[in-house]
């Protein structure tokens, strides 16, 4: 008897294999970004922990007008700046433990300086002396990643091989707006999602990708909504508000070490520089919209607040100061020493042992730098 | 003397049973990959392993081949050994990017200090029937690309000691398993599986004086039908199986055609841009004085794999294979 048959039997019906999964009700982001500075929640904020993030902002927009300066003389062959985004930046490092990972991007170098890392070795890549300064294991930053949005799946996979292993241990990962359209986006988060992968994505939502901006972008609710469809709580935070950034990321961190799953933090803020040195930013935006976000500067935030409540005077930012300039002259110093290069260096680390054809290379390259050292010699004893 | 039970083994055996021992000698070691789990694969070579060691040691991840190699890359840096497999050839292209720009590269960038321990197993090759996109030959695009060790085995008994050598190297691998082998079968003992193979030496599997014939994975056994043939005709070929195409064994191929004077690479791949003008190039660099004709290709066509009724005319053949050795400019000898 077929299905047409027994009409009157045939009870119409859900589905079978459908189950009614997670609520999406809970992991929605809040309708505005979450703020600490400048509202009654600021109250409840450690005083000594406004004064160490201030420091840090400090420091941190001194290194970025360091490392600009440095470029324009040349010393760096390009660099990203997070002017505007010290707060993100410093608080993503600040809320990791050490045993925890950062997962940065080219525009990140403040993050992984926050936390400890050398200038110099963070700067690495953009002065061209090698790709990755600094080992890492040894501080537990990813090497800077360039490739948009490639870093995530990594971040993933660590938080996830960590967890596998027993380890109380965290990742969390930068990426920027235009970043989250990457497929590699998508698929870290419905990685981390599925595996509960204990891990914090922090979108540093900067207003453009290079010239284009998040309108063309998304046609998302916000970025953080994305969350949603992977079914992994979204939250959206003040960029510029160091409080805020601090205390979400804190808690997503608390929340991802406690066995809770990952999180997808984004930080609404601004990027006040040209996307490199090397970009001219008044193609795509103007002087007036740039100023707006210089009204809501993250020092200024944060200076007005502490100052307002007694916690910093004159003394205390002309300190702040001081310990910036210290760094940024340590950094000009060494940066202004040309690196030591050996172009057999080039060969020294592509397998564990290099095969026939590589030695053949690095020999051949050998003889012509031999070659060049002779000329040289002669030359100088003609003369 | 004790008689050991030996019984045939396909290579699909043998390659599940090299991820078993793997598996059970070290724990870093992880299978992942779309149904290598409750399947064990549609080639059913990681059957047993989610069951013998845990969904957590062989783990059917979401279906995105991205994501699988970026995960395992994060897990490599963490300290484990990945054996990634990917479903076939022509759907690992999606991991390229994670391939190219970190997998391959992430010992130089780091000078060093944090290599990856990967193993990325690809199925590949035609001649089972498939479909398109199922039956690509990409091992030129491993092979351009520095850092990456690109392994084919063409036995069964190579597909278990490769695989072994390939996991345990601290270097990413690129595995290529030719889907047409699977099923080919070889005297087993299974309390005594093969050694352990070396990655990089190519191994002489015929001797013969007249010509070389250069070859690897699925084209073995076709070249070797070709060798016997060519017998009837008064050419007595050698035949070399490169089973690693990175690194390459310049000393093996060079010494099996200076011995000979004349050569042929056969490979499925198309010949335009593929493995076999950089082989090659490389025989005529090292061995121009002792050849006696230019060294000839016989590989796909360079068109893309084409549907199941027509792949036989494009796959490399016996009557190929011995009209490249007739055309190796004998009448000189005479
Ligand atoms: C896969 C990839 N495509 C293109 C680029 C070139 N690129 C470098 S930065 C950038 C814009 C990225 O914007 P966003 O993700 O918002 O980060 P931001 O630079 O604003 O920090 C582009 C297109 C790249 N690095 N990687
Ligand atoms: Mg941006």
């Amino acid at each position: 008897m077929t299905v047409m048959e027994q009409r009157g039997a045939y009870k119409p019906t859900p589905p079978p294999a459908w189950q009614p999964r997670t609520d999406p009700a809970p992991l929605l982001p809040d309708a505005l970004p979450y703020r600490v500075l400048g509202t009654d929640a600021a109250a409840e904020a450690d005083p000594g922990l406004l004064r160490r993030l201030y420091g840090e902002l400090v420091r941190g927009r001194r290194y970025n007008a360091q490392a600009t300066a440095l470029t324009k003389q040349g010393r760096l062959a390009v660099y990203p700046s997070s002017t505007g985004q010290e707060a993100c930046q410093v608080a993503a490092a600040l809320v990791l433990e050490e045993r925890d990972w950062l997962f940065p991007s080219y525009r990140d170098t403040l993050a992984a300086v926050a936390r400890g890392l050398d200038p110099v070795q963070a700067l690495t890549l953009l002065r061209g002396d090698w790709h990755t300064g600094y080992d890492p294991r040894e501080h537990r930053i990813a090497p800077l990643c360039t490739p948009l949005a490639t870093q995530l799946p990594h971040a993933v996979g660590l938080a996830h091989a960590a967890h596998l292993q027993g380890d109380d241990v965290v990742a969390l990962a930068l990426v920027g707006d235009g970043g989250t359209s990457e497929g590699d986006f998508h698929e870290a988060l419905n990685f981390a999602a599925v595996w509960q992968a204990p891990v914090v994505f922090l979108v540093q939502n900067n207003g453009f990708a290079i010239s284009v901006p998040l309108a063309k972008q998304t046609a998302a609710p916000s970025l953080a909504h994305k969350a949603v469809g992977y079914g992994m709580p979204g939250r959206l935070v003040d960029g510029n508000d160091a409080a805020a950034v601090h205390e979400v990321l804190s808690e997503a961190v608390a929340h991802a070490r406690a066995g809770g799953g990952p999180t997808l933090v984004e930080a609404v803020t601004y990027r006040i520089d040209a996307h490199t040195n090397a970009d001219d930013d008044k193609r795509y935006r103007g002087d007036s919209e740039v100023e707006a976000w210089r009204a809501h500067d993250p020092i200024g935030l944060l200076e007005h607040e502490l100052t307002e409540r007694g916690l910093l005077d004159e003394d205390g930012m002309r300190a702040a100061r001081e310990k910036a300039e210290e760094m940024a002259a340590d950094l000009r110093e060494r940066m202004n020493r040309d690196p030591e290069l050996d172009p057999m260096d080039l060969f020294a680390h592509v397998y564990a042992r290099p095969t026939t054809q590589l030695l053949e290379q690095e020999a051949q390259l050998r003889a012509e730098l031999d070659a060049e050292e002779r000329h040289h010699e002669s030359e100088g004893a003609a003369r | 003397m004790t008689t050991v039970a030996v019984k045939p083994a396909t290579m699909a055996q043998a390659l599940g049973r090299a991820l078993r021992d793997a598996m059970a000698d070290d724990p870093t070691v992880h299978v992942m990959g779309e149904d290598v789990g409750t399947l064990g694969g549609v080639f059913r070579v990681t059957d047993g392993l989610a069951k013998e060691f845990g969904e957590d040691r062989c783990t059917d991840t979401p279906l995105a081949e991205a994501g699988i190699l970026g995960t395992a890359v994060g897990m490599a840096m963490y300290g484990l050994r990945p054996v990634v497999e990917m479903q076939f050839d022509a759907f690992a292209y999606p991991s390229f990017e994670q391939l190219i720009s970190h997998v391959s590269r992430m010992r130089n960038r780091t000078r060093g200090a944090m290599p990856l321990p990967l193993t990325i197993r690809v199925p590949y090759g035609g001649g089972i029937g498939g479909v398109e996109h199922h039956s690509d030959s990409s091992e030129a695009y491993y092979m351009a690309t520095p850092g990456l060790h690109v392994v084919t085995p063409a036995t069964v008994a190579d597909a278990y000691g490769l695989l072994r050598a390939a996991i345990a190297s601290d270097d990413p691998v690129v595995f290529l398993e030719p889907k047409r082998l699977y099923w080919s079968k070889d005297s087993w003992n299974p309390d005594e599986p093969p050694a352990v193979e070396p990655v990089g030496r190519a191994v002489v599997r015929r001797s013969g004086r007249s010509a070389t014939l250069i070859t690897y994975g699925p084209s073995l056994p076709v070249c070797l039908e070709a060798a016997e043939a060519a017998q009837a005709e008064g050419w007595d070929l050698e035949v070399v199986d490169l089973r690693s195409l990175v690194p390459f064994d310049d000393e093996t191929v060079s010494a099996s055609v200076r011995h000979t004077g004349r050569a042929v690479v056969v490979h499925e791949s198309g010949s335009f841009g593929g493995p076999g003008g950089e082989i090659a190039a490389r025989v005529t660099e090292r061995c121009f004085h002792y050849l006696e004709a230019p060294v000839l290709r016989v590989a796909g066509f360079d068109i893309p794999y084409p549907p199941p009724m027509l792949e036989r005319h494009h796959l490399p053949g016996v009557d190929r294979i011995l009209d490249a050795v007739a055309r190796l400019q004998w009448e000189a000898e005479n």
